[in-house]
């Protein structure tokens, strides 16, 4: 009965949560100072639509109606984005819904496995860090931790490109997919998609370095427990105890960590997809941000925070499973 | 303890013995009220004391101290404890020493090396000049001629700027949240819990981008902090928040919700001062992301702008395609390499904090010092003095 009671408060604070968001654009675009909505109606009339014509445009495009009164708009609003309507791009002449549902698997791609392979490597690397806390593998890796979480990802990115791109040509410089071959599950399309991949990949991946400190501190506190003491009476060996006993306990305030950085690495997504040119969400977004393409960039806007807030909460779902402790009412402390 | 002790008065003994006969009324309220109660104990049966102990032997509670404590002994108490020891403590390890040094000398750069560098204008010197070939321009000139040593110096006042004002916002905002949402619990954490749920699932950095483009943030860069602490505060305030709750049932905070002091002394008085180490070190990393977050936005080219920063260097950089034009590699070099050091400053600075503030290292830390015992002892005097830090 617990259990249930608590899922159903989970989802029923993602379903807030997405109204929240909702609601902001909403409000972003209507009644904010230099708002999209009469920024648009400008821009039209000063191509020398007249205001009647340029008000049905804007209303097409933003799903707002801009004669309507602010309540009877926003019901309007929030119908059109319940059917999925975010409205028509300026710039690309195209639904916004569409121009998003092609570009979005390109990003979650890049991002799940970005995610996947920089927890694992942090999460095995800083539980032996802390195991050997003050020798000289710590040191090292410390101050190689250090150094790569100083260095923001796109700084790295650029570096990337410079080098393994521009420089040495291992990797292409731009773009998500090889030219000229038809998308299918052939070899060279396949193995071009996984190169144009790489280089986003591995700068999210190096730039994560800070997640094996996280991981690192946890297991500090660990490692002062009793049990520990008696896993090492028993003879157990240092990887045995460091990957089962100490990774298992100080994984679980990385799981809060690993929930808030798929926020951070999608919202990272706009500037990563802008220095490879890799056409994913963010760099859509991004292009209808320099466009001045409202609609785009707010359905962007929504859709991006729409997939942080179900990817929070599939993760929340299952954090049960990672810790049978958890289950039930604590688990509210995520 | 009152200052209006009567200086003849040193040994409490003494004061019990004078109780039955009256005269206590202007004494210190923690007095009287210790005093009374055996007083009237007393009273009721003759000479025997309540609490068992026999009149004139002086019982290790009841000593008063001879020394009075003046304001002075206690700030300087509170510097020894609160800054020079945990100063001391820090400063033997080698992360602490490069953090502080390298946070001081862009302090010091921010602050006082606009004064002595000169501004550079476009022109000034050959295009896109190597670094330290010409001692007029140490590192170099960008395509325009100007020299990238003045634009580093004079981007480092704009960022910390950014910093100063971004960091104190995102851990105000999120102490205070997570600090009262934790405390008081009930609809108030529902409603305070909820609005930093919507926050933390913003995704920052789109966020970011969207209001830095609608609101009417010019080139202000105390406002550039401000609109990058929207998106930053909310983790800070729920791991506050689970830190308060159970900090909030505490004897020391039922004792001072006992005594009726009203909820907002309870919790920035009693109990935030407990989390400040926290708050502290969160401080450095609010400090990093603005960082990052700043120079992201002008990277990309979206905040309007009046002076250099390091983003708008990476921006020209990467619009003359610098990229892939060989001999132009410097121009992205000197403000990535002025990021990454001040970052790997204050990522120092917050890990030798916590080895300050994490019991569980410091002991590690004392063990250690003592095994080795060369430099132990005034590691051990330092660490058990910052205590009660």
């Amino acid at each position: 009965m617990v259990n249930i009671d608590w899922r159903l408060r989970r989802i029923g604070q993602t379903v807030f949560t997405s109204w929240a968001v909702i609601t902001l654009s909403f409000v972003i675009v209507r009644m904010m100072p230099g708002n999209p909505m009469g920024a648009m109606i400008q821009q039209l009339e000063r191509r020398g639509l007249d205001p009647a014509r340029a008000r049905e445009l804007v209303e097409l495009r933003l799903s707002v109606d801009p004669t309507k009164p602010i309540p009877a708009a926003y019901v309007e609003y929030m119908i059109n984005m319940a059917q999925g309507n975010l409205g028509q791009s300026v710039y690309y002449q195209d639904s916004v819904v569409d121009i998003i549902a092609q570009a979005l698997p390109w990003t979650l791609f890049v991002l799940s496995w970005a995610t996947f392979i920089s927890f694992f490597i942090g999460i095995s690397v800083g539980a032996l860090m802390a195991y050997w806390e003050g020798g000289k593998l710590d040191v090292g890796l410390t101050s190689w931790a250090i150094l790569m979480g100083s260095i923001p990802f796109y700084v790295l990115a650029i570096m990337l490109l410079i080098f393994m791109a521009y420089r040495w040509g291992w990797f292409p410089t731009g773009g998500r997919r090889p030219t000229g071959l038809e998308p299918g599950l052939t070899w060279p399309y396949i193995s071009g998609v996984v190169r144009h991949a790489a280089l986003p990949i591995l700068s999210m991946i190096v730039a994560s370095g800070i997640a094996s400190l996280g991981m690192r501190g946890n297991a500090i506190r660990v490692l002062g427990e009793d049990y520990l003491r008696v896993a090492r009476l028993r003879g157990l060996s240092d990887v045995t105890i460091s990957t089962q006993y100490v990774a298992r306990n100080a994984i679980l305030p990385m799981y809060t960590t690993l929930l808030i950085s798929i926020g951070e690495m999608f919202g990272g997504s706009v500037i990563l997809e802008q220095v490879f040119q890799y056409r994913g969400i963010g760099w859509y977004m991004l292009s209808a941000t320099y466009q001045r393409d409202y609609p785009l960039m707010m359905g962007g806007f929504v859709v991006i925070t729409l997939a942080v807030v179900i990817a929070l909460l599939l993760a929340d779902l299952t954090y049960g499973y990672l810790d049978p402790r958890a289950k039930g009412q604590e688990s509210e402390s995520y | 303890m009152t200052d209006d002790n009567r200086p003849d008065r040193t040994d409490h003994a003494e004061a019990l013995e004078s109780i039955p006969s009256g005269d206590e009324g202007s004494d210190a309220p923690e007095r009287t009220a210790s005093g009374s109660a055996a007083g009237a104990a007393g009273d009721a049966d003759g000479t025997v004391r309540p609490d068992g102990g026999s009149v004139g032997v002086e019982s290790p509670f009841e000593v008063v101290s001879s020394v009075e404590e003046t304001r002075l002994d206690k700030l300087r108490k509170f510097y020894d404890s609160y800054i020079r020891a945990p100063f001391f403590i820090v400063w033997t390890d080698w992360r602490a020493r490069i953090g502080f040094t390298i946070v001081f000398t862009y302090l010091l750069m921010g602050i006082v090396g606009p004064y002595v560098i000169e501004p550079t204008e476009v022109g000034e010197a050959g295009a896109l000049a190597k670094p330290f070939e010409n001692w007029d321009y140490p590192l170099g000139t960008d395509q325009m001629g100007r020299d990238l040593l003045s634009q580093v110096v004079f981007s480092t006042t704009e960022i910390l700027k950014m910093v100063f004002a971004g960091a104190l916002a995102t851990v105000g905002v999120g102490t205070m949240v997570g600090a009262i949402a934790g405390y008081k619990g009930g609809w108030v954490d529902t409603v305070l819990s909820s609005i930093t749920d919507i926050f933390i699932n913003l995704p920052g950095f789109p966020t970011v981008m969207v209001l830095a483009l609608l609101l009417p943030i010019g080139s202000n860069p105390y406002m550039v902090g401000l609109l990058l602490s929207i998106a930053a505060w909310g983790g800070l305030a729920r791991a506050i928040r689970s830190q308060m709750l159970t900090l909030r049932s505490e004897s020391f905070v039922e004792a001072s919700r006992a005594m009726g002091i009203p909820s907002r002394d309870i919790i920035f008085k009693e109990i935030v001062p407990h989390l400040m180490p926290f708050v502290v070190i969160n401080l450095t990393n609010a400090a990093r992301r603005v960082i990052f977050s700043a120079v992201g936005l002008y990277y990309l080219g979206i905040l309007p702008f009046e002076n250099l920063n390091w983003g708008i260097t990476l921006n020209q950089a990467y619009q003359s395609g610098a990229h892939y034009r060989p001999g132009a590699l410097h121009w992205f070099l000197v403000p990535m390499i002025a990021i990454i050091v001040f970052s790997i400053g204050l990522i120092l600075l917050g890990q030798s904090l916590d080895r300050v503030f994490n019991p569980r290292v410091r002991a590690r830390h004392e063990k250690r010092s003592g095994e080795t015992a060369a430099d132990g002892e005034s590691d051990e005097e330092l660490t058990s003095k910052v205590g009660g830090v």
